[in-house]
């Protein structure tokens, strides 16, 4: 009896702690997202501002006016020709992902659902190079493609994904390897053979996966700034990124243009990000919890 | 019914192991098939990551400049490294000072925004977007953004700096706050990294912590015997992550290290001022790309290599003291 009424009094006072808890947690953590989010503000108010309240003081936090000209004057700028390096971007990422998506889950395929002899070692090595960095092999690839002439092009960038990835090996197989071994046997028994199982059956199964790896590598590639830097040298050949860097070196005073192109050249990716959500999350819980 | 995965792998298995066993047709099938779905990655190994290594170590001990061919010169690219280069003495530090900063300061804040974010409270997913989005954003956006908020004269933090009391300072245009801003930029990224924590932190499962709750563990207790040791995995994986990555940093300190003018090509190698934002693979790529001196940038390449491995290495055997694997998860 004692105990039952021990229990009462301290109930509401848990309750009371637990909320206080959660209430300073939500100050603690919106407090952190408004500090999070200033240079964002930042950057979206002084793409709108007039050059000569840039660096006003008092601070300008509401431009007046709001130049959109701004970013008519960015696009159309001549040395931020926007709608050539858009096109070079989306060339380069859309080729980069379709190379890397088709490569990566055939061989994924290869090393989740067929018994071969070696199959287990070919992966350990597969895992060991997960961790390679990438200056050990950027001199000599660099110099296999300057043998083949292909140091000037988008060559050097967009041919290595199509010989696949070792981490998007390795998340698909993790996928392929969870589906049921049914599907694939009764195919078999029925005469398909293993590509159009892979093709028909497996492919599309493992779709959520597919897509994080897409979206992972496009954005990867929309953001490459080193790759281009190394390979690319004509101004009209480079991707937003470098373009976004070359239009820095001739106006670097010009603060609200610049963070016009800075803008748009984020835009993309901020669209995807809501349009994929799921599949962004999704990657990077598992680079964690599987790798 | 018909022959089942494990009847394959019991087949291939027993071939394996006893020679005296004739190869199934079978087995020679599945072998084909095999290599034929991982050859693209097979290709890849040999020709973009094998080779490639293999070469390093080669052009390390020669002088090589695109030009002329290779001229073998033993060890003098790692005698002149070691001996008469200051700059790479001068970019090994910047690496370590940026490193050894930006990494625990990193992994720190992004557990702590996971902590924070693993709770069962309204608008969590929003909070996640918005810790989340400045990984998005394009490393030369972001350092262009930061280069315009950490402006030495008006610059919104000087400003707001100011307005505390404390004085401005020149970030980037100083050399003794640049690495500091650097490293302040990178910290506004670790979302990424605390998403990681997250994913890690919902396999924890609850019936621990009701556990401990009952048995009188307070939050502290429960965060240092429960949540750490379970999450050390993943902490163990950011970690070395987040060292590979931060000793190749390259493009922030290529922008904003060059802003202090200099042109297209030639501006971001130059480390900003007096060399304070030199990153080693800053200097690796101005010997290998600006001046063509393939040779010694790919003794660079192998002594980073190296070091890494070592410090890999070093970490793992560490990890057995420190990182806890479930048994069930030793796949």
């Amino acid at each position: 009896m004692g105990t039952i009424f021990d229990e009462i009094p301290r109930r509401p006072s848990l309750h009371l702690k637990q909320q206080l808890g959660a209430t300073s947690r939500h100050l603690l953590l919106g407090g952190l997202a408004l500090i999070w989010m200033i240079p964002f503000y930042w950057l979206v108010i002084t793409s709108l501002k007039p050059l000569d309240q840039v660096f006003t003081r008092p601070l300008r936090w509401v431009p007046d006016p709001l130049l959109w000209s701004n970013y008519v004057e960015a696009l159309t700028n001549p040395a931020f020709p926007f709608f050539r390096l858009l096109s070079n971007s989306l060339f380069y990422s859309l080729l980069s992902t379709i190379g890397v998506t088709l490569s990566c889950s055939i061989v994924a395929y290869g090393f989740a659902r067929i018994p071969f002899r070696g199959r287990d070692f070919l992966f350990g090595v597969t895992l060991a190079t997960l961790m390679l960095p990438g200056v050990v092999t950027l001199i000599p690839t660099y110099l296999i493609f300057h043998k083949l002439g292909l140091v000037g092009s988008y060559g050097p960038l967009v041919i290595p994904p199509f010989f696949g990835d070792a981490f998007y090996i390795f998340l698909l197989r993790q996928f392929f390897k969870t589906l049921p071994w049914e599907l694939t046997d009764a195919a078999r028994v029925d005469g398909a053979n293993e590509l159009l199982i892979f093709w028909k059956i497996m492919l599309p199964l493992i779709r959520p996966a597919v897509l994080v790896v897409i979206v992972f590598n496009f954005l990867y590639t929309w953001n490459d700034f080193m790759g281009p830097l190394i390979y690319l040298n004509d101004n009209l050949k480079f991707p937003l990124s470098l373009g976004l860097y070359a239009f820095q070196t001739k106006h670097e005073t010009e603060w609200n243009l610049m963070m016009a192109a800075a803008l748009v050249v984020t835009l993309p990716l901020i669209i995807i990000f809501f349009v994929a959500q799921k599949q962004f999350i999704e990657g990077i819980t598992l680079t964690g919890t599987k790798g | 019914m018909m022959m089942d995965q494990t009847d394959i792998k019991q087949t291939s298995n027993r071939v394996l192991s006893n020679p005296l066993i004739k190869i199934s047709s079978l087995t020679l099938r599945n072998d084909m098939i095999g290599y034929a779905f991982v050859l693209p990655w097979i290709i890849g190994l040999l020709v973009f990551r094998f080779y490639p290594i293999v070469a390093s170590f080669y052009y390390s001990f020669t002088e090589y400049s695109v030009l002329q061919p290779a001229r073998w010169r033993g060890l003098q690219n790692y005698q002149e490294m070691f001996t008469q280069d200051p700059l790479i003495w001068q970019s090994v530090y910047n690496t370590l000072y940026y490193t050894l900063i930006s990494v625990p300061l990193g992994l720190l804040l992004a557990l702590l925004l996971a902590l924070l974010m693993n709770q069962a409270i309204r608008g969590i997913g929003f909070y996640r977007t918005i810790y989340f989005l400045p990984s998005l954003v394009p490393p030369v956006a972001g350092t262009l953004l930061w280069l315009l908020i950490l402006d030495p004269g008006n610059g919104l933090m000087n400003v707001g700096l100011e307005a505390l009391g404390l004085p401005r300072l020149g970030w980037f245009k100083s050399p003794v706050w640049s690495k500091p801003a650097l490293i302040l930029m990178s910290l506004w990224g670790v979302g990424a990294a605390a998403l990681i924590f997250l994913g890690g932190l919902q396999e924890i499962p609850k019936v621990f912590y009701e556990a401990a709750e009952i048995d009188g563990a307070n939050a502290l207790q429960r965060l240092r015997w429960i949540t750490l040791p379970l999450l050390s995995p993943v902490i163990f994986f950011n970690l070395i992550i987040g060292i590979i990555n931060s000793f190749q940093v390259f493009t922030s300190a290529f922008i904003a290290g060059g802003s202090a003018g200099g042109g297209f090509g030639g501006g971001g190698t130059i480390g900003g001022p007096l060399g304070s934002m030199l990153m080693y693979m800053l200097l690796l790529y101005r010997n290998a790309f600006r001046y063509f001196q393939l040779g010694y940038a790919s003794a660079m390449a192998v002594f980073l290599f190296l070091v890494l491995i070592i410090i890999t290495l070093a970490l793992i055997k560490t990890s057995e003291v420190w990182v806890y694997y479930e048994a069930d998860q030793r796949r």
